[in-house]
Parts: C-alpha cells; structure tokens; sequence
C-alpha cells in the first residue's frame, strides 16, 4: 500500500497462531453481530439510525487486539466494531442497542454513543468528529496521572473535513500528547466521495505539515493495520507523541441502514471476496499452516452462537424505567 | 387545490428562487432530510447542478461562507443539517452573523437563509434529536421561522428568501412527508403574523412547527370534553405576533404554551413571560408550560415520550388551567 512516511516508531509485537485465530475471532464476532443488527432494524426490534462497519473490521480488530484495557478509546457514529474490540460483551451491546436496561448504557446511548467504562471505552458520537478533541484530553490526563495509556480515537475520513480535527491535531503535536488518530478512510462521507470533498487524497498528507509519525495501509488486510499500529503504539507508550494511522478501508453496506446508495455501484461479490478482511486472513492463516479449516469453521459457528446468545440476553431485558433519564443527569441526582 | 407534502412545498420555493434570481444558490447536503422523501431532491439537483453546492462536514465555516456571501449581496440558501450539527456554527451565527447589522451601524445587511431540522430522530440520541430556538431566540439579529405545515413553509420559506435580514428556517426532521393542500402559485406568508388555526373560548394553546398538529389533537380531545380550545400557530418567533396571543388570552382567560425545545430558558417560557407582564389582568389562572423535560434527549423511545410534549399532557394542564381558575360562565 501506499508507502511508510516515516521508518517504524517503534517494534511491534511478534504475531504467533494464537493471536492470528483471535484477530479472526473478533472479525468475524463483528460481522455477525452487524448482519445480524441489519436483521432486528429491518424486524424493528432495533431503533434509531444505525451505522454498520462491515467490510471495515480488520481496522477494530487490528488497533484493539494491542491496547491494553486501560487505554481510553474513542468512536464516532459507526462504532460497534470497536467496543466489540475492545472487549464489550455483545450482549451488552445487543441489549443497548435494542434499548434495554441491561446495554452498555442502560439503554439510553443506543448505536451512536456507545460507552463501557469497564472495557476503557470512553465513548462514541453521533457529531462527526466530536471525540477527536475529547481523546485529546484523555492523552493530557494519562501524562498528568504520569501513566503510560495510550489514548486512541477511530474516526472516518468526512471528520478530516471538521475544523476542530486540525486543531486537536495542532494542539496534539504541540504538546507531544500521546494519542494515536486513527482514520478509517472509507473514501466516503455519507453520500459522497471524498474528492468532492477536499482536494487531499489521503489524510496522511492533511497532517504532513505537523510532522507526525503517520502511516497509511490497507485496512482491509488486518495484519498490516496491527503491524503498523504496534509500531505507532510502542512509541506512544514511550511518550512519544502523536501519530496517525490511516487505513484505507471499504463500507459494504450504505452509509446507514436503509440507504438505498443509489451514489455508488456496488462491488462486483467476487471483487469484494478478494478484498474481505475476513476471508483474506482465513486464506493467508490457512495457507501459512497457523490454522486448519476446522479452526476457521469453528471460530464462525463460537461467533454465531455468542450473537444468537446475546440477542436472547437482549430480549428478556426489560426496558429503562421512563422517570431513569431524570435521576441520571448531575452526580449528585435530583439537582434541579 | 394539490396536495403536496412538506419537501414538494420547499422545492417549489426553491425552484422560483433559482428561476428568479439567476446567482441564487442552495447549499448543504440532505436539503430534504434522510427519509424517502430526499429522493425528491433528486430531479431538482439534476436542472440546477451548477448552483447547488454540497459543502463537506464543515459546518462551522460555511454557516459563515454563506452569511460572507450575503453580505456581498449574494442570496443564499444554507441547509446546515439537523440542529445539533449548527452548534460548531453557533460562534460564527451568534459573533457574527446575528449582530453585524448593529455593530456595523446600520451599514451591513445578512441576508442568509440558514435551514436547519429540529425534533426527536426517533432513536437518533441527543446527538440527533434537539430543539434549540430558546438559544437562538436569545440572539437579536436573526428571524426565527417554524413552519406547522407544508402550506406554511411554502409562503414562509418565500418571505425569507425575500427578507433582508438572517433568517433561521426550522422545518421537523419527521414533517418533511407530512401533505398539505397546497396552492401551485407561489405566495408569501408575512413573518410576524400568527395563525388561528381552531376558535374557542375556555382556553388558549400556542404552539409552533410540529406541535401545532399535537395541539389541534388536544383541542379535538378538549372538545370532547366540553372545554373549547383556541389554538395559535406562531409560525415566526421573531418576529413574535404578541398582539395575537393577548388577544386570544383576553378571550379565554387560560394559557397553555406548548413547545418540544426545552423547558428552562425556552420558547414556552418566553411566551409565558410576555403574557405574564402584558397580559395578566386576562388570566384567571396560572399559565401552563408544556414542553421537554430539562434533560438530555435519550435514544430511548420509552424516555423520548416522557420527556417530549403530547395531547395527552397538553389536555391534562388544559384541563388543570381551566379547573383551577374561576369558571368563565360565574363570570370570575
Ligand atoms: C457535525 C455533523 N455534521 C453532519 C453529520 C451528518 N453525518 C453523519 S455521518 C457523516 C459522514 C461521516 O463520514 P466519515 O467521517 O467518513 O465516516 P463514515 O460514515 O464513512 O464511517 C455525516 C456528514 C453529523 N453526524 N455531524
Ligand atoms: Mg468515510
């Protein structure tokens, strides 16, 4: 892919069949929440506007498999993949996202604002580029707290367009903030291409002036995003400022559920085939001896029955009781 | 007369628009919001291609292009997305945009149009479902136009593209589908001028954009009940038809202001407060608010209809205002 800007930050971890079988695990964990999420908004068992990451997985799976729990990390509007990475429980998601009481959020956040405090999610957003700002601030606590966390902020390439994404850049570097920007170039924002929407490609090169460690990969191939981000992580664990990674990645499905993307032509199966980030690992791993087919088969059937079990979970929880939302919003409750 | 519904009524505004005045723009993405109705986009993008920009996710700067544009006299129509997303433009709308005019002495007009959708996105989270005219009510300088209907939107939407000033246009995420008998002409609805939309004489609801439709439902339910409801359509808080609203309390001697903003510092309050100081000798009982509880919106529905005015609460506080004062036959 598009080359290495600067040499390797830092060394990152040696990959051994474990690890490759779990990178494949949490994708395919993803892919089947998604399609099936796809199936309860159609069943209107899930509401509200929902953004799904198929087809961007291996960005999730790559970034989250290094960070440790403690490491705060930020999402936008298409965020399930990375609180699924991170290490949400599906059924907390799933129940969140039908809106019951037992989701992440009580069932108050719902698809766009997913938190799990417990997994270091610090949270998502439904504002284009609203966190990048906030991660910002995570990276000046943990150097404050004199911890070695590595704050991280996934974020679509449409963000790069917002003001407030030069500036945390700007303020990032000129305080030498250990935060990894991670961009998930899709080459879209809702409904158009990104070259109608800036005249810089690549988001690589919208930092360049800053000088920052940056990168840009394929982010279909989920080796590459976890090569490249365990060297940008090691040396922002060494304090060593900003850095951004941009994978270059596809959205399969329209930019929400129900868009009938009449914007783009779909791609040809057998193109996306070659492009899956699933089923490129399940051919490399097989073919470097890290794993059988029996391997691959069983970490689909464990995925498929962890999201039928989670949509059980989801179904007998009850919904929030309506007068929650009046006690949740000061510390100290029932201010006026 | 045709029935269109809300998005064939702002396009046949649009369309005049760009037929009258040919360096009118339009500017923005989803003009006509995500639901099927932004189809209806499609034919109109096609005849005015060159004149239609679609802005990157940058709202902060180009609320204030489209104000920089006017300045120079340039007419512009900026659809800044649903309302939480104007708030990276506020700086620029409220330093800006709403006092340059003063601060320049008179010498320097904005004439803007900046539209933008309110209401609950069913499901969408705070992020998605706001209300915020109390806090751009509270900055002189800019018309704030809520239109109830495809009828009203068409005639307002006319009279802003017409008004010197900068104006807010503020359509419902939800209404776009909404029908209407709608006449083809185009015509103008004067701004300052409220609707009566349903006589009675035992209590006033006033209510803007898509409560009006919630209040006409509660006058209906009232009148089953024996109480007769007048019911006012603001459609302009700036400017605010004050006159239409004592009037009608003069009548009726009850107010009840509905409103799906905020309650503290919002559009129910201001009302309440006006009628409070010019009023007071009509009422013969407190005024009611009904609005959105002081909370943030949650993306559950359960919590999005506590929290969010409905005719059932409007006809509770109808009927509370009108039990609690002295009964208008005993003449009080
Ligand atoms: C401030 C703001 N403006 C507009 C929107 C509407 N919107 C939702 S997603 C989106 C595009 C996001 O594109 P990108 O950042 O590339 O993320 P992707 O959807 O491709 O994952 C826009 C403009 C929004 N949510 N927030
Ligand atoms: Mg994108």
């Amino acid at each position: 892919m598009s080359g290495r800007r600067q040499p390797p930050a830092g060394p990152a971890a040696e990959l051994d069949d474990g690890q490759a079988l779990a990178l494949l695990a949490t994708m395919r964990r993803i892919r089947l929440f998604e399609e099936r999420v796809a199936q309860l908004k159609r069943a209107d068992e899930v509401h509200g506007l929902i953004h799904l990451s198929i087809g961007q997985e291996a960005v999730a799976a790559g970034v989250c498999a290094q960070l440790r729990g403690d490491d705060p990390v930020y999402s936008g509007h298409r965020a399930h993949g990375h609180a699924i990475a991170k290490g949400a429980p599906l059924e907390r998601v799933m129940a969140e996202l039908m809106g019951r009481v037992d989701g992440l959020c009580s069932g108050l956040g719902g698809s766009m604002h997913l938190v799990d405090t417990e997994h270091g999610l610090l949270g998502a957003t439904g504002v284009v580029g609203g966190n990048v700002p906030i991660a910002l601030g995570s990276a000046l606590a943990a150097r404050l707290g004199d911890s070695d966390r590595v704050a991280v902020v996934f974020f679509g390439d449409g963000a790069v367009q917002a003001g407030h994404f030069n500036e945390s850049v700007n303020l990032a570097t000129l305080w030498g903030l250990s935060l990894i920007l991670v961009c998930e170039n899709n080459g879209f924002a809702e409904f158009t291409p990104r070259s109608a929407h800036t005249n810089i490609e690549r988001v690589s090169d919208v930092v360049a002036p800053y000088d920052l460690t940056r990168e840009t990969v394929d982010g279909n191939d989920v080796l590459a995003v976890r090569e490249a981000f365990g060297h940008l992580l090691a040396a922002a664990r060494a304090g060593r400022g900003p850095m951004l990674l941009e994978c270059l990645t596809h959205r399969v499905r329209g930019h929400y559920e129900g868009d009938p993307a009449r914007y783009r032509e779909a791609l040809a199966e057998e193109d996306w085939r070659e492009r899956d980030p699933i089923l490129r690992l399940e051919r490399h791993g097989v073919a470097a001896g890290w794993f059988d087919g029996d391997a691959v088969a069983a970490v689909e059937r464990d995925a498929g029955e962890a999201v039928s079990e989670a949509v059980r979970f989801a179904r007998q929880s009850p919904f929030p009781p309506a007068e929650l939302i009046a006690e949740l919003v000061y510390a100290d409750r029932g201010r006026g | 007369m045709p029935t269109k519904n809300y998005a064939d009524a702002m396009l046949d505004v649009l369309r005049t628009a760009m037929e009258e005045d040919p360096s009118f723009v339009v500017m923005g993405n989803e003009v006509l919001g995500i639901g099927p109705e932004g189809a209806q986009f499609e034919p109109f993008q096609r005849e005015y291609s060159e004149r239609i920009y679609f802005p990157p996710c940058s709202e902060a700067s180009f609320a204030a292009l489209a104000a920089g544009a006017a300045m120079c006299g340039q007419r512009v129509f900026a659809h800044l997305g649903l309302a939480p997303f104007t708030y990276p433009a506020f700086s620029s709308i409220a330093n800006e945009i709403a006092s340059a005019r003063t601060s320049s002495g008179g010498r320097l007009d904005v004439p803007v149009i900046m539209h933008m959708s309110h209401g609950l996105l069913h499901g969408g989270g705070g992020q998605h479902s706001e209300t915020p005219m109390g806090m751009y009510w509270n900055l002189p300088g800019i018309e704030i136009v809520m239109p109830s209907g495809a009828r009203e939107v068409k005639g307002l939407l006319r009279t802003a593209i017409r008004s010197d000033n900068p104006t807010l246009v503020v359509t419902h995420a939800f209404g776009y589908g909404a029908t209407d008998d709608v006449p083809d002409e185009d015509y103008e609805i004067p701004f300052g001028v409220a609707d009566l939309r349903r006589e009675g004489n035992d209590v006033t609801l006033v209510a803007c954009s898509a409560m009006v439709g919630v209040a006409l439902e509660a006058a209906e339910q009232l009148a089953a009940d024996g109480v007769g409801a007048e019911v006012i359509d603001l459609r302009t808080l700036v400017p605010l038809d004050e006159a239409a609203i004592l009037a009608s309390v003069a009548k009726t001697g009850h107010l009840v202001v509905v409103d799906e903003g905020r309650l503290r510092c919002g559009v129910a309050s201001e009302i309440a407060a006006t009628v409070s100081e010019r009023g007071f000798d009509s009422l013969r009982a407190p005024i009611a608010r009904v609005a959105r509880l002081d909370v943030p919106v949650s993306a559950s529905a359960i919590h999005e209809a506590h929290i969010s005015p409905s005719a059932e609460k409007i006809v509770a506080a109808a009927k509370g205002a009108v039990g609690a004062g002295a009964p208008a036959a005993s003449g009080g």
